[in-house]
């Protein structure tokens, strides 16, 4: 049975929010398929009981004073925008609003 | 006045600048000279900062002249991976996504270099955004290995890497997640360290999984590795992922003495699976450091065949959540033409990303998905704990576990690009180390029949490049042979 159907890989597009074309959906069901196919090796293993590593440290929290720091100023944090009016970074509408 | 500075290592160069018998600029001009001579060739930088370099080397003469303490990197010329934020020239991870991008502030790691008196000679090419094993996933260009310019330089530091093998920068800087230090390390016969996750800050490293990413240097020696670690390493208040831990003097570590150590070879990583020449080279490494008083004891990694499946789904879930900032708004490509906001993100990424990161990125959102987050993702971080595990036990019994760095040495342009599963597994021998957390060094061990180089790998406890520095430094010292210049660039 195939392990990723190109309706799987619809799906996970919409949540990448990647469009991709025909050929690369066809391509993916392959690749995608191939990949998972080979982690289910995990499966041979039992974990129950096994604590998940997310990461490797031996610290918990990192906490410092909350102390107004130099930052950015708006000129260099706007400076590599592709659209801005100045102040604000620029996309199109998101609400029509009907006043065009 | 010599004019082959560019062979020097960058601690014969920091001596002879500091010690007035160069200047700095000569030094510079000596690696521009180079780089003019061969990058044609071997297509290591995708930007040359040639004047800033210049003015920088400048800047340090004028210091030594002043009487003024230059640093222990005085005068060296570096290379920078186009994943690390530099305010001079652009930081595009060699993406399209990122064309372009000028970032406002240096990285901790390239702010320290610079104090200590570094001279940037540019940007490197790498796999797009550290995701490859060959540096042809570049949208930029493909780098050629210095050894045989048919065969891949290893990846994803690919530039960083033929950078030094072709003698173009005396010290360069990579990021290695699965192996993308040791393993370009391996592939052209330099040295490459990945350390303790920790030890360097990664402020200014553009993410790609975060709980594996960790800088490092590669150099033409081990003792270089020591400066640039000792120089690098510590805690920054900007990542809070850096170790507050004192960091030693590395180069008190260069003793050629391994008496007594004990020296770990994996049984599983010594199977059928291994080119027989591979193994042959290791050995005969093995032996050398055996020869200095090191004793061999076998242990056993039993989780290994397992660190692939958790690797790809741990680095492209990670992936796939870093990589959702580059949406077309704040900075970077966006794409023309678009009528709303979600065409805007859509259009940018789909236009923006090469195929290999939209692969990954594909990935990591279906093992975080819904319905798939415990079998896939939640299960790979319990089978992490089990790797991690594997190699506390190990150091139980020996202070340093050695084994190949890649099973074998540089493939062909294009020989693993049409099948991602078959290059994902040529990173077997590097990425149990950053799933663990522990650092590892690649060094060339010699060349085999093909006349490439083959790469040893030396992993120890957290925290202790010590321990592997001793017995890098102890081989590189007895092993009796010098790698010398890579055929295709004498």
């Amino acid at each position: 049975m195939a392990k990723i159907t190109k309706a799987d890989v619809e799906y996970v597009a919409g949540l990448a929010q990647l469009t991709l074309d025909e050929a690369t959906k066809e391509k993916l069901v392959g690749e995608m398929g191939d990949i998972l196919a080979y982690m289910d090796k995990l499966n041979e293993l039992n974990t129950d009981g096994i604590e998940p590593t997310m990461h490797v440290l031996e610290m918990s929290n990192v906490f410092r004073e909350d102390e107004v720091q130099p930052s950015l100023d708006r000129e260099a944090a706007l400076a590599n925008a592709p659209k801005t009016d100045g102040e604000y970074f620029l996309v199109p509408k998101i609400l029509d609003t009907g006043d065009e | 006045m010599s004019n082959d500075w560019y062979k020097k290592t960058a601690h014969e160069i920091r001596d002879a600048v500091r010690a007035k018998k160069v200047t700095a600029l000569e030094v510079t001009e000596s690696h521009l000279a180079r780089i003019e001579d061969v990058d044609g060739k071997v297509k290591a930088f995708t930007d040359v900062w040639a004047d800033a370099a210049r003015n920088q080397a400048k800047a340090v003469d004028a210091r030594i002249k002043n009487g003024e303490d230059v640093g222990v990197l005085a005068g060296v010329p570096i290379g920078l991976k186009d994943v690390f934020c530099t305010k001079r020239g652009t930081t595009t991870c060699c993406s399209k996504i990122l064309k372009g991008y000028r970032s406002p502030f240096d990285g901790t790691a390239v702010e320290r270099l610079q104090n200590a008196g570094a001279v940037f000679l540019g940007k490197l090419n790498m796999d797009e955004f550290a995701m490859g094993s060959s540096t042809e996933n570049s949208s930029v260009q493909i780098t050629r290995n210095p050894w045989n310019l048919d065969c891949v330089p290893g990846g994803s530091s690919g530039g960083s890497a033929a950078a030094i093998a072709a003698d173009e920068c005396a010290i360069t800087l990579g990021s290695d997640t699965g192996g993308s230090i040791r393993q370009p390390a391996a592939c052209v016969g330099c040295v490459g360290i990945k350390p303790t996750y920790g030890r360097i800050s990664r402020y200014g490293l553009v993410a790609f999984a975060s709980s594996l990413d960790q800088i490092g240097p590669f150099t033409k020696d081990v003792e270089d590795t020591a400066i640039a670690l000792n120089v690098m390493c510590g805690r920054d208040p900007k990542d809070s992922t850096s170790a507050d831990l004192a960091v030693p003097d590395f180069t008190k570590s260069l003793k050629a003495d391994v008496s007594g150590l004990r020296i770990g070879l994996p049984k599983e990583y010594y199977t059928d699976a291994l080119n027989a020449e591979m193994r042959e080279k290791i050995m005969d490494a093995v032996k050398v450091l055996e020869r200095q008083g090191a004793k061999v004891v076998e242990v056993s990694l039993p989780h290994t065949d397992y660190a692939i499946a958790v690797y790809y789904i741990i680095c492209t879930a990670e992936a796939s959540a870093n990589l959702a900032r580059f949406d077309g708004v704040r900075y970077g490509y966006r794409a023309p033409g678009v009528g709303s906001t979600q065409e805007l993100y859509t259009r940018t990424k789909t236009d923006g990303y090469g195929p290999e990161v939209r692969r990954r990125i594909m990935l990591g959102t279906y093992v975080l998905s819904s319905g798939y987050y415990d079998a896939y993702y939640l299960k790979a971080q319990k089978v992490r704990s089990l790797i991690r595990k594997d190699f506390t036990d190990a150091f139980e019994k020996c202070d340093v576990v050695l084994t190949p760095t890649s099973p074998t040495a540089a493939f062909k342009i294009g020989e693993k690009s049409a099948n991602p599963l078959e290059m994902y597994l040529s990173d077997i021998y590097t990425i149990s180390v950053n799933l663990a957390g522990i650092p590892g060094l690649s060094m060339p061990c010699g060349l085999v029949a093909s006349g490439l180089p083959a790469g040893i790998q030396i992993m120890a406890k957290p925290f202790d490049e010590e321990t592997i520095l001793r017995v890098a430094y102890t081989y590189e010292q007895k092993r009796g042979f010098e790698m010398g210049t890579p055929t295709a660039v004498k």
